[in-house]
């Protein structure tokens, strides 16, 4: 009986999670690191990117109760062009798997990933042939945010701490994007 | 087909900011604020929110789980992992014969049905409401028993 191997090449999250200690540096370098960061984390731009169940709550989060518009993101954007980060809101399957990643290319340096939910960070209850077992096989993801569906708080977190990682962000610091391949492999 | 600036344009403008006025001055009696504003203020959840699990333990200290497994099978998502061993009068942590020495729950994976809540025999593992779970790296989602388990009590 043929048998399929696949091998999968992990890689870590794209942008370094750095330590509330900032090492020594220019006054102006830091200074700007600092004014660019919290304009960075406090526009974040989201690319609407809803492929589940978990889209429904992502809009729940944009509506009045739960208002993202407090943490700056309310201008979702069906262009990956404006976008800065791309929640990926529900289960990715390995036919949608090449899209979310030419969209991910096509979004402008700076950018983020947060993965909502069960499926899209892991797979959740959908261990099966179709369903790509964790988006970070395709694009290197920010924060995990679990639940099924995470409720509106509970993405509202993963923003804040994906606002806390962009704060920490370094100016000269950078992002080595290593080719990331999802090898299939027929025996 | 004429368009009367007044009756057409005008009037239906000012008509919708009426409504937009009536509520700002009914705003703190009628109609109240809806937004929660959540990092500060939180919402009250409802009684039957599934999120975080703990394990618990009884009022001697001793520990619910008896490491039978049950939980894991019953998880649809496969989340779960139990090792079991014998309690010995020397080292005994739960009331039953066994105890869970190892008991891993993937929280990316769990789905929060709360299954393992249902299949539970002693009521060892209850879903919470902790629902702040977000995390950076995918290797700080498996939630162990000493990150589970309730502390001891007074």
């Amino acid at each position: 009986m043929p048998k399929r191997v696949e091998t999968i090449i992990l890689h870590d999250s794209s942008t370094p999670v750095i330590g509330d200690t900032q090492k020594g540096g220019n006054v102006v370098i830091t200074s700007l690191d600092f004014l660019l960061n919290q304009a960075r984390a406090n526009s974040l731009w989201p690319l609407t990117f809803g492929l589940a169940c978990c889209a429904i709550e992502m809009m729940s989060t944009v509506a009045s109760r739960f208002d993202l518009a407090r943490f700056g993101s309310e201008a979702f954007r069906a262009t990956p062009r404006q976008a800065d980060v791309m929640i990926i809101a529900g289960r990715l399957s390995k036919k949608m798997a090449p899209v979310l990643r030419q969209i991910y290319d096509q979004m402008p340096e700076p950018k983020w990933v947060i993965s909502m939910g069960a499926c899209a960070s892991s797979g959740g209850v959908y261990n099966n042939y179709a369903i790509v077992q964790g988006a970070d096989q395709v694009v290197p993801v920010d924060v995990y945010v679990p639940g099924c569906p995470p409720s509106p708080d509970a993405l509202i977190y993963g923003v804040m701490k994906l606002q806390e990682k962009v704060k920490r962000r370094r100016f000269n610091e950078i992002i080595e994007l290593t080719p990331r391949t999802i090898e299939e492999v027929t025996v | 087909m004429s368009v009367n600036l007044f009756k057409d344009v005008a009037k239906p403008i000012m008509a919708g900011f009426g409504i937009t006025r009536r509520r700002l001055q009914q705003r703190t009696s009628k109609y109240k604020d809806v937004t929660v504003q959540y990092p500060e203020q939180r919402r009250e959840q409802y009684p039957r929110t599934r999120w975080k699990h703990a394990l618990k333990r009884y009022d001697s200290g001793l520990e619910k789980c008896i490491g039978c497994s049950l939980c894991a099978g019953a998880c649809p998502a496969r989340c779960i992992y139990v090792e079991a061993a014998e309690n010995t009068d020397g080292e005994r942590y739960s009331a039953g014969e066994r105890y869970a020495v190892r008991y891993e729950i993937n929280m990316i994976r769990c789905i929060f049905c709360g299954y393992c809540q249902d299949a539970c025999p002693t009521g060892a593992i209850v879903l919470e409401k902790d629902f702040e779970l977000a995390n950076y790296k995918r290797e700080s989602f498996i939630y162990t028993k000493e990150m589970l388990l309730d502390p001891m009590p007074k």
